[in-house]
């Protein structure tokens, strides 16, 4: 994956918009947060294979870090601190921010076929 | 201890690395005694988080990138991998049961003399948790006469204060090269989580790591209560 590029993730969006896609969203701080220091706590969560459709997507942010927003009939699908991306393959829109041991923090992608 | 007086182990953990970083010692011990050594890998760990540094996985390749890092550790720990295929992070919400008979399924084939696995509810991630409580319960089915002895590894903090001593401490001092070699197979993971354990809050200074990998401790279950 590669530092995003805010107006070349922009352009990607557009090829997804207002088809069913699947998505892939998450958040994790990993099953050792605690184990390693008790004052922080174990937090995750993820949604894999959820089918959407969205008309609009909009990418934000400065200094490296960027927020996605995918707006769907009845909601939204939101994701903070993404950091890289590419289109990988299977032309699957690949996002996520890593920290800076390279571990993964947040992910959403977003493809025409189920993942795996 | 004479490792030579065990005919087959079976290690029983549920990500690529949990051999490395808690039985890679061990395993060499078993496999310098010229046992088999067998691991029941439960899943791929695809729902890792260390991506590499600088990054070379993402979500969608890290389950093909820990594929390969299993078989390069299996050479170098000259052990035979069996991927069982569950998915990461979800052994928990799986029926334990139907785990237990698909690992006892292996173990009767296997005919092993001892079964390593986690501790269940001393093993921090619910995986090892779940797992291990499943391997146990596949043991715990064999018939009385031909049940493998069964160690089991505690990695919480509490394991002490909750389970005493361990029964079986094995220095990996003298082959602790071999260790790291272990671990730095699992290139994806190694990097981040020495760092991690550099970091940990209860840190005690240098070489925290060597410190926390130098002893594999498993307690020896007992299936009489
Ligand atoms: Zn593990």
């Amino acid at each position: 994956m590669k530092p995003i590029q805010m107006k070349d993730v922009q352009k990607t969006f557009e090829s997804f918009v207002n088809k069913d896609v699947y998505i892939h969203l998450e958040t994790t701080n990993g099953a050792y947060a605690r184990h390693f220091n008790q004052k922080s706590y174990n937090v995750g969560a993820y949604i894999r294979n959820a089918k959407v459709t969205f008309s609009r997507a909009r990418i934000a942010g400065e200094d490296g870090f960027y927020r996605v927003g995918l707006k769907m009939d009845l909601g939204w699908i939101y994701a903070e601190g993404l950091t890289h991306w590419e289109v990988d393959g299977q032309g699957r829109l690949l996002m996520a921010g890593h920290d800076d041991a390279g571990r993964l923090m947040v992910a959403l992608e977003i493809s025409e076929k189920p993942f795996k | 201890m004479d490792y030579k007086e065990h005919k087959h182990v079976v290690v029983i953990y549920p990500h690529p690395d949990d051999e490395s970083f808690g039985a890679a010692g061990t395993i060499t011990r078993f496999r310098e005694a010229g046992v088999p050594v067998t691991y029941l890998c439960g899943t791929l760990g695809e729902m890792g988080r260390n991506m590499g540094s600088p990054l070379f996985a993402n979500r969608e390749t890290l389950s093909e990138v820990r594929k390969k890092e299993l078989m390069d550790v299996a050479k170098v720990l000259d052990i035979e991998v069996i991927m069982l295929g569950y998915r990461d992070k979800t052994l928990e919400f799986e029926d334990r049961d139907g785990i237990a008979e698909h690992l006892r399924s292996y173990l009767a084939n296997i005919q092993p003399s001892l079964v390593i696995t986690h501790y269940p509810g001393y093993a921090v991630h619910p995986d090892h948790n779940a797992l291990g409580a499943a391997a146990v319960e596949a043991v715990r089915r064999m018939e009385p006469g031909n049940r493998p002895i069964l160690w089991a590894q505690a990695i919480s903090n509490n394991r002490i204060e909750a389970l005493g001593k361990p029964d079986i401490v094995i220095d990996t001092e003298p082959i602790f090269d071999k260790k790291v070699q272990a671990i730095q197979a699992h290139r994806s993971q190694a990097e981040a989580m020495i760092k991690r354990m550099e970091e940990a809050s209860d840190h005690s200074g240098e070489d925290e790591f060597r410190k926390r990998m130098r002893y594999e401790r498993f307690y020896i279950w007992n299936f009489d209560n």
